[in-house]
């Protein structure tokens, strides 16, 4: 008995549609079929698109029947976090204050996936507005981990990285601002890139910090990983920050030994985090720079040394960046609207009932900061921290080929540990913000697991718009180790059931 | 209690006024600053709208370049400094017609700094320092339209949202209210010959907002000052600031005190009213826009685009008098704007009369023109017909008397001026018979003052002289009808 279809990866579901061997239907089918059983546990949907889904597949089925050819997703699946616009289909950021939205536009992302013939499956839950680390903080629903239910996924983007962990879909994405790609990648065992800024065009996402807004793509493998990224990189004339220096990356070019590479490892960092470092996390990394050095790689000690400031510096950006950004939802022309006599009225009762106590909080911090008589002392000054963090990790970057660092100082944490607790919440971005601030790219990859059978993933950080190699450096982990390829118990046992 | 309503000569000799204006002008491109919306006027509400400039959740701006040459040629028009790198800035404040909750536009790294313009008031020129140009994109556009039974709706429209613009900012150099009319002329002047501009106030094309204060002659601190908005035509402008000035001497002599506050004018009834005070002015926020890279201007572009500028007004002005040979005051007239300087030099090459040329066009063209208000360019009596026209009455070939009677006939009838010569029989008599039939006829026709004329009362002689020439319908020759008429009344009398 072959293993169950929803096992497979993408790029080998891709080939067997593109070869005739499978029908983009059928191929859908399954992963509908898959998530009909495990999305309502794991709450890992705001909108499904079972229908669509279907007749999109249906037609790549068609388009292959007359001698098309067909895009390099060909009937893959992909689930998409609810902050990137697809047309007609209901986009909420998880918040109360775009109850009912739908957009009248695809972001950029999204028409790239429908030109390589991707099927999009639906609209996965998030943090509000992207703020939060565990996805508590959608104003619909909790998505639990698919390792363990009384845990967190990780977040903003945990119900695209606990629908990929649990095989509703061989591919989703996600986007990170701070660690919303990697943090909930490493929570649930899976790969989460955060691509280079400027790599990945913006056009369709909902911005939340707009210099640090990245979209990312979640997979169960190194290759899958680079499959989706060469399809959604690349220059749009939409988004002026977005860059013609990201190209597609060669698979072959990822199966490179790592003979002569230069490691880079920034032990000190390890410090910062102090006592909030779990003992399976620096096993974990410790065990990974063994492997390394036996794979060939030479190790170098670097340091990031203002990546202590990285916290402070990004609490200040991304919350200034973002008051300005929810500036918008005032309840005039889109979402919801309460009245409450004038003008003033309104926009304080729409705003007040419409957002969560985060996307509040951040509000108000962001407005305090950029307010005159304080925007030198923080937002003027954080940005120029912010240049000082970006230097070390070019300096860094230009004596070794790629960084190795920690991506979370914990496996997942339960559900409500943290909700009361914001600073605490706060502080487990300690790994990823800095590469977020650099605008570098960084990839968490499953590395292995604690005893409780929690994932650990760990991060590879590159040069800027050379995510080849840090997905080659992921590449030669995961050809020695097993943790990718081990799929939770929820996914496993559906997708037995299923057969 | 103000103690005087108003100010008198006496109080104003002791103020000096302080004004700047910053002006907004509408750039004349086809499509909106941060999209390919059109940015045409007057299309149905919210029709030229676009996901970026209704500001829907995802959308990122996109500069358009066109806008941003057109703000770098009024700064070199002006001469000012063009940065080689500036930068956007979001200036935050809430207002439903502001579709983002932000405003692209840019703060402390502006596209233009420095620069002035050139203004002549009662024969003195003035040069009005400018402090900066920046880009920044239009809000929408509130209506309030009357709602039933005393409910009231605000509709926003938003076709204006993010159609560009430029705020051009004067130094407080500014000292009446008729410097800043002739400052805004000049300033409109300058956009129109760029051709960046429609000028059009009417249209919100170009908008005003004027800072005012007064300070005792010789201090040099600056009084408090008040912002008037609301000023939607030049004359309003120039009312509204020579309204408040008095009203702050006025203020200070009776023992009060100016507060910093924002005033609407009222052009209905001639006052300025308080909008809002300094306590409850905007924090706007500012911090520099991460949606958009820096502007980052090649020099060698900046150069090019220089040399690429058309004639501005002051250039052209001092090439006619130098050129024509014509005084200042014509060629200020006459370079009001490209096109009728460009008449007029037609019309002078044509006829080779630089000076009559200058005086046709300033008195009988611009009449009909004031008449009709026609621009030059649908003016139905084109260059060349005017210059052969202006050439006869050098000529000799018609009087200015029959020369207007031609030109009367020009704004109705295409032909040349010498074939309508031909047509109506309007060539001028200088054969002596007929002059001498004429002169019989017009004696036998007034007996009485030819009587009087001969009996030594010379005056008549004109009044004979004036119905000789109305008998020809204007065509005799002056001087030789006056010789025939006074060889017959001497013959006669023999």
């Amino acid at each position: 008995m072959s293993a169950p279809l929803v096992l497979e990866s993408a790029e080998s579901l891709a080939r067997a549609v593109t070869q005739g061997e499978r029908s983009a239907a059928d191929v859908t089918r399954a992963f509908l079929a898959q998530a009909d059983r495990t999305a309502p546990k794991l709450g890992t949907y705001l909108h499904r698109l079972a229908e669509s889904a279907l007749r999109d597949a249906e037609a790549i089925d068609r388009r292959r029947a007359k001698g098309d050819p067909l895009g390099p997703l060909a009937g893959v699946p992909v689930a998409i976090k609810d902050n990137i616009c697809v047309r007609g289909v209901p986009t909420t950021c998880g918040s109360k204050i775009l109850e009912g939205y739908r957009p009248p536009y695809d972001a950029h992302v999204v028409e790239r996936l429908r030109a390589a013939d991707a099927v999009i499956v639906g609209k996965t839950n998030c943090d509000e507005f992207a703020m939060g680390s565990s996805t508590e903080n959608s104003a619909y629903q909790v998505t639990h981990n698919p390792w363990n239910l009384d845990r967190v996924p990780g977040g903003s983007s945990g119900g695209s990285a606990a629908t990929v962990a649990a095989c509703e879909a061989p591919l989703s994405l996600g986007s990170d601002t701070g660690g919303s790609v990697r943090q909930p990648a490493a929570f649930c065992g899976v790969y989460g890139l955060k691509p280079t800024y400027g790599a990945v065009s913006r056009y369709g996402l909902v911005a939340f910090a707009s210099s640090l807004d990245q979209i990312g793509p979640f997979a169960r493998s190194a290759r899958d990983t680079a499959l989706i990224q060469g399809v959604i990189c690349g220059r749009d004339a939409r988004d002026t920050t977005s860059r013609a220096d990201a190209r597609p990356i060669s698979l072959d070019a990822l199966e490179r030994d790592l003979a002569g590479f230069r490691l880079g490892v920034p032990r000190a960092i390890l410090d910062e985090a102090g006592e909030g470092l779990a003992p399976s996390i620096r096993a974990a990394f410790e065990s990974a720079i063994s492997a390394y050095e036996r794979a060939g790689a030479k190790i170098v000690d670097v340091s990031l040394p203002h990546s202590r400031y990285a916290i402070a510096t990004y609490y200040l950006i991304a919350p200034a960046e973002a008051s300005s950004n929810l500036a918008r939802y005032d309840g005039v022309r889109y979402g919801v609207r309460r009245s409450d006599g004038d003008l003033r009225g309104m926009y304080e009762a729409t705003r007040g009932a419409g957002f969560g106590r985060e996307v509040k909080r951040r509000i108000l911090l962001g407005t305090y900061a950029l307010s005159a008589g304080y925007y030198d002392a923080y937002y003027l000054r954080a940005q120029k921290v912010r240049t000082l963090i970006r230097k070390d990790f070019l300096d860094a970057l230009a004596v070794s080929d790629a960084l190795l660092l920690p991506i979370t100082p914990t496996p997942a944490f339960k559900l409500v540990e943290k909700t009361d607790d914001p600073l605490a919440m706060y502080l487990s971005d300690i790994f990823s913000i800095p590469a977020s601030l650099a605008g570098v790219p960084a990839l968490s990859f499953p590395a292995s697991f604690d005893a409780s059978g929690l994932p650990i993933g760990l991060q590879v950080v590159g040069r800027p718009f050379d995510e080849e190699t840090i997905l080659r450096v992921a590449r030669a982990y995961e050809r020695e180790h097993d943790a990718a390829s081990r799929v939770p118990a929820i996914a496993l046992a559906e997708a037995g059931d299923a057969r | 209690m103000t103690k005087y309503a108003t100010a008198t000569d006496e109080m104003r000799a002791k103020y000096e006024p302080v004004i700047g204006l910053e002006v907004h002008a509408q750039l004349k491109t086809k499509t909106k600053i941060f999209c390919a919306c059109a940015t045409t006027f007057g299309a149905a509400p919210n029709s030229q709208v676009c996901p970026v400039c209704l500001g829907l959740p995802g959308v990122l701006p996109v500069l358009n370049e066109r806008a941003v040459t057109f703000a770098a040629m009024t700064g070199l028009a002006v001469g000012a400094t063009i940065h080689p790198r500036s930068i956007f800035a979001r200036k935050n404040y809430f207002y439903p017609d502001l579709s983002k909750g932000y405003q692209i536009s840019q703060y402390d790294r502006p596209l233009c700094e420095g620069g002035g313009v050139e203004i002549h008031v009662e024969e003195v020129r003035k040069r009005i320092g400018l402090v900066r140009i920046h880009l920044e994109e239009d809000a929408g556009k509130s209506l309030h339209p009357e709602g039933k039974e005393g409910v009231s709706t605000t509709r926003v429209d938003l076709n204006r949202a993010g159609v560009p613009l430029i705020e051009i900012v004067s130094e407080p150099d500014i000292r009446s209210g008729v410097e800043a009319y002739h400052y805004l002329t000049k300033l409109k002047q300058i956009l129109v010959y760029l051709d960046v501009c429609d000028g059009n106030m009417e249209e919100g094309s170009l908008r005003c907002d004027a800072n005012v204060s007064v300070r005792p002659c010789g201090r040099v601190a600056f009084g408090t000052k008040t912002e008037i908005k609301n000023l939607n035509s030049f004359r309003y402008v120039e009312k509204a600031i020579a309204y408040e000035i008095d009203r702050q001497i006025a203020l200070i002599e009776s023992g009060g005190r100016v507060v910093q506050e924002t005033l609407l004018w009222d052009s209905a009834r001639g006052v300025a009213e308080t909008m809002r005070s300094k306590e409850e002015a905007h924090d706007y926020r500012y911090f520099p826009e991460p949606d958009l890279p820096p502007i980052d201007l090649d020099p060698s572009w900046v150069e090019s685009l220089r040399a690429s500028l058309p004639e501005l007004p002051d250039a052209l002005r001092e090439r006619l008098v130098r050129e024509q040979g014509i005084p200042e005051y014509d060629a200020e007239v006459l370079t009001e704007t490209r096109a009728l300087a460009s008449y007029y030099e037609e019309v002078a090459a044509r006829s080779g009369q630089p000076k009559l040329a200058s005086n046709w066009i300033m008195t009988e063209v611009n009449a009909v023109r004031n008449k009709t208000g026609d621009s030059i360019e649908s003016f139905p009596v084109r260059a060349d017909r005017l210059g052969d026209l202006v050439a006869m009455v050098a000529n000799g070939r018609v009087s200015g008397k029959i020369a207007k009677q031609l030109f009367e006939m020009m704004l109705t009838d295409s032909s040349g001026p010498e074939a309508l010569v031909q047509k109506h029989g309007l060539l001028p008599i200088e054969d002596d018979a007929a002059l001498r039939a004429l002169a019989l006829e017009v004696l036998a026709a007034n007996p009485g003052p030819t009587a009087e004329f001969r009996a030594g009362k010379e005056k008549t002689f004109a009044f004979l002289v004036g119905q000789a020439m109305k008998q020809s319908r204007g065509r005799a020759h002056p001087e030789k009808l006056q010789a025939a008429l006074r060889a017959v009344l001497t013959e006669e009398s023999a």
